[in-house]
């Protein structure tokens, strides 16, 4: 029995030595020429600790922006991360500079038409491909096709909505063909509008109409971006390799009209997912830039390297308008007031934000490009901490007038979030029942599931979160339209609606930001979402690293950067 | 000896089918789909990206094309995690990676885990023993991504021996190996030493020490071999496993490996990548069993296979 048995452990043994030494030696080789690569997609990867050859090749940084990106197509990607990864790669007609103004990129000049209706833009005459071939208008009118063309399924479509046809193309009623664009010559690129835009030049500096080789998409038109012999761009850096969820390699384009100006010559975007990997990664000196890090550790690096600037992006609580409770506006605004938004901010959140007085975020011009549409707007309730007593009064009362005193015969309110807003949903709940006397429960949804309920307006209170597409109030305010596909509090208001309307087909400047703080305003008094801060850029930099900016949307920018020993 | 072989590989394509047409039923179940946002699409987009990856059809339909296209060796791409590229790449790329970080961690699961066992029970109620106790306890109750952080933050961050992620140079491999291995480690240890103290009790060790054979003796050469069978019933399945990936370590680490893509296709819908994975894990965890299977009779011939 015993010799059975001792047979039995020795086969078993013989079965995970056997698997053992197939796995160890059958991943030798391929781990070698891992190795391999990634010592080639590491040169100079140890600031200024190369070898012989790695100092052949220039300077390399070694940064994180996220993890693996879902796309680097232009046209596709909705990430900033990818966005970051794409401007490094790509340029548009106009760029964002050091000073977070639209300044010209691959077009030499351009001209506005009187009526605003026409831009013509010139092209560089230096302008290239990464491959040497020239850039030329016809790539611009092939992007900004394939961008409307509702079989390519962008979800940045809507960022060109004002050229002429866009809509009725995006609608499938019109064939893209018909995109008021064209190549006047090779180096004039004509864009014609519905309505005159004021922020349409911003548009012209969003990845999502930067230039795209037709030939090359053609050929590879859901692989192209997988291959650094075929992901062909015309900005400053060419990727190098991607080896997937580890690191972007990307090196100087030596095509690119303003190479000489350039900083690192090769970039390591590490591609790390864990905040505490970042951080740790940062404080070991692996890398000189982290764009994010666990919300406990705030306190300790805010001299350590953290920097905190601000976002176009708003933190809000959205309520179900439908709701039997929450239909009454009373009861959403006395909720709205029981918020202690400092107390979140300084104790909970910690981030720097900002507590949050409207839904419009700062950041935003007025009329008056200098002076901001946040100033200008009138405030939904104090968020000064000396006025917490007085809202949370006024919330009593509001509370009396829909006819619960003291939160009597108010039903349990249901607070929704996802993983990682429970801090922020626990302290409110706590205020909620503390000052008003209202009963509330969180439930937390997994991501997936959370969209899905949030959407069919399956709750009463929801965490959300929206970040503008660029520097205009309509970028928050179109959100609220009845129907509206991100309408998630199901709000519906024919006013605000028709205020919405005229800001779309206006182009007097001051007409429009009029007609945007009076649909902010009747936001303020219908309350369907409750404002909780404005968000925060929150990242890890180095003070080795020099030249580095970052824009309000939260693209970050390496190529200019240089790194003091 | 050919015919069952045949009859369970024809057992291991059934499984795995079954193992496929749950999975595949149950995630779409689940509510969410691979292309939600925080920012709506559009209707015409969404009707654009369903029609582009087939998820217009009814989901029987999907389901047969999902079948015919795996029958031709195409595990289709993936819709979110990286989108448009192939599923088979993916699983092709990342996985030696895992296997390898794998091996070398049940590799030194097994060369630390077994002595500790065995000094543990040979020490039995001495302080060696009482340490050894202690840390296996330990081991089994800390989760994983608590001894990969204290480790990072000790080694990497504080001590600064070791890089903190990826898998550049060799001393890049030290921390994820160690954390792979720390808890079957300290199992492995638990197992071994309750076994050998069970082994201690029967007839034949008694006969030994009647004979005046030293304890040492007894306890390696006599009371391991048979306290072994144990550690390799908890071994069979957890080579499946870890060869395969952890999450954790892979997430903290920065491991470009296959586990992270068993949990990160899940939460983002990823419907291919989750077929994908599950299927590969599937064949892989049935692929050993039936190695093991065929290795047991070569080694004892008394073993009958099947029917025989």
């Amino acid at each position: 029995m015993n010799k059975k048995r001792i047979k039995r452990a020795s086969a078993m043994l013989l079965v995970l030595v056997f698997l053992l030494i197939t796995a160890l030696t059958g991943c030798g080789k391929k781990d070698t020429d891992d190795n391999n690569n990634n010592t080639g997609n590491n040169n100079g990867n140890n600031n200024g600790n190369n070898n012989g050859n790695d100092a052949e090749e220039g300077f390399a940084i070694d940064l994180n922006v996220g993890p693996e990106p879902e796309t680097l197509d232009p046209t596709m990607n909705t990430a900033v991360d990818g966005a970051t990864y794409i401007n490094h790669i790509f340029e548009g007609l106009m760029k964002i500079d050091s000073k977070g103004e639209i300044v010209s990129g691959v077009a030499d000049n351009y001209k506005i038409s009187d009526d605003g209706l026409v831009y013509t833009f010139t092209i560089r005459d230096d302008a290239k491909w990464s491959d040497g071939k020239d850039l030329t208008a016809d790539a611009f009118v092939y992007s900004w096709q394939r961008l409307v063309d509702p079989e390519t399924a962008s979800d940045y479509n809507y960022m060109v909505d004002a050229v002429k046809n866009a809509n009725e193309i995006m609608a499938g009623t019109v064939d893209k063909s018909e995109l008021g664009v064209k190549a006047v010559d090779p180096k004039t690129f004509e864009v014609t509008l519905n309505v005159a835009t004021p922020y349409f030049l911003e548009i012209c500096a969003f990845p999502a109409t930067y230039p795209l080789r037709e030939d090359i998409l053609t050929a590879n038109p859901d692989t192209w971006t997988q291959d650094s012999s075929t992901y062909i761009g015309n900005g400053p850096y060419v990727l190098d390799s991607w080896t997937h969820q580890s690191m972007i390699v990307m090196k100087q384009n030596p095509n690119y009209y303003g190479v000489a100006d350039l900083g690192p010559d090769t970039i390591n975007f590490h591609l790390i997912e864990d905040q505490n990997t970042i951080l740790a990664s940062f404080e070991n000196g692996e890398i000189l830039f982290g764009d994010n890090l666990p919300s406990e550790e705030i306190d300790r690096m805010k001299d350590n390297g953290l920097n905190i600037v601000g976002q176009l992006g708003t933190y809000f609580y959205c309520v179900n308008v439908e709701d039997e409770v929450m239909k009454d506006a009373k009861v959403r605004r006395a909720l709205a007031l029981a918020i202690d938004r400092s107390y979140l901010v300084e104790s909970v959140a910690k981030g720097g934000q900002q507590p949050a007085d409207t839904f419009v975020a700062t950041g935003l011009s007025d009329v008056e490009a200098a002076t901001e549409f946040h100033e200008v707007a009138k405030k939904w309730y104090s968020v000064d901490p000396a006025d917490y007593d007085k809202n949370v009064e006024e919330a009593k009362q509001l509370l009396v007038d829909a006819g619960y005193p003291d939160g009597k015969g108010l039903p349990s309110i249901e607070l929704m979030i996802n993983p990682g807003h429970e801090a922020i949903a626990e302290a409110v709940i706590y205020m909620w029942k503390e000052k008003l006397g209202i009963n509330s429960t969180i439930s937390s949804q997994d991501w997936a599931v959370f969209i899905d309920t949030r959407k069919n307006g399956e709750y009463q209170i929801s965490r959300h979160g929206w970040l503008a597409d660029y520097n205009d109030p309509i970028s928050f305010l179109d959100m609220w339209v009845s129907d509206g596909g991100n309408n998630d509090a199901q709000y519906t208001n024919p006013e605000y609606d028709a205020l919405i309307a005229k800001v779309k087909s206006s182009a007097d400047r001051e007409e429009r930001i009029t007609a945007m703080h009076q649909a902010e305003d009747l936001l303020a008094a219908d309350m369907p979402i409750i404002p909780i801060y404005f968000y925060t850029d929150l990242y890890l930099i180095s003070d080795k690293l020099e030249g580095f900016y970052s824009s309000p949307l939260g693209y970050k920018y390496f190529m200019y950067t240089s790194v003091k020993e | 000896m050919g015919k069952y072989i045949l009859k369970r590989f024809g057992a291991a394509i059934f499984t795995i089918f079954v193992a496929a047409t749950i999975t595949f039923f149950i995630m779409n179940l689940v509510p969410g789909d691979p292309f939600m946002s925080e920012k709506a699409h559009s209707e015409t987009v969404l009707q654009a990206l369903n029609e582009k990856y087939g998820l217009d059809k009814p989901l029987i339909v999907q389901y047969k094309n999902y079948l015919v296209n795996l029958l031709k060796g195409d595990f289709g791409v993936s819709f979110k995690l990286q989108k448009n590229r192939e599923i088979k790449d993916m699983i092709m790329e990342s996985f030696p990676i895992s296997a390898k970080l794998g091996a070398w961690g049940i590799l030194f699961a097994i060369l630390c885990g077994i002595p500790l066992g065995c000094i543990a029970a040979f020490k039995r109620n001495k302080w060696a023993d009482n340490i050894i106790r202690v840390l296996s306890t330990m081991g089994i109750s800390i989760p994983g991504f608590v001894v990969a952080t204290t480790s990072m933050i000790l080694l990497a961050v504080k001590l600064k021996w070791l890089p903190t992620s990826g898998l550049k140079e060799p001393t890049s491999y030290i921390l994820p190996i160690f954390t792979l291995s720390f808890y079957p480690m300290c199992y492995i240890a638990r197992l071994m030493r309750s076994s050998m103290l069970e082994a201690f009790s029967q007839d034949y060790v008694r006969t030994a020490r009647a004979k005046g054979m030293s304890n040492f003796i007894i306890t390696f050469k006599h009371a391991l071999r048979n306290s072994l069978i144990p550690i390799i019933t908890y071994l069979g399945p957890l080579v499946g496993y870890v060869l395969t990936g952890s999450f954790v370590v892979e997430q903290v680490f920065n491991i470009p490996g296959l586990g992270r893509y068993f949990v990160k296709a899940i939460s983002n819908r990823d419907y291919m990548v989750i077929m994908g994975t599950t299927i590969f894990l599937a064949a892989f965890i049935i692929l050993m069993n039936l190695v093991c299977d065929l290795l047991y009779k070569l080694v004892d011939p008394r073993i009958k296979l099947g029917d025989e």
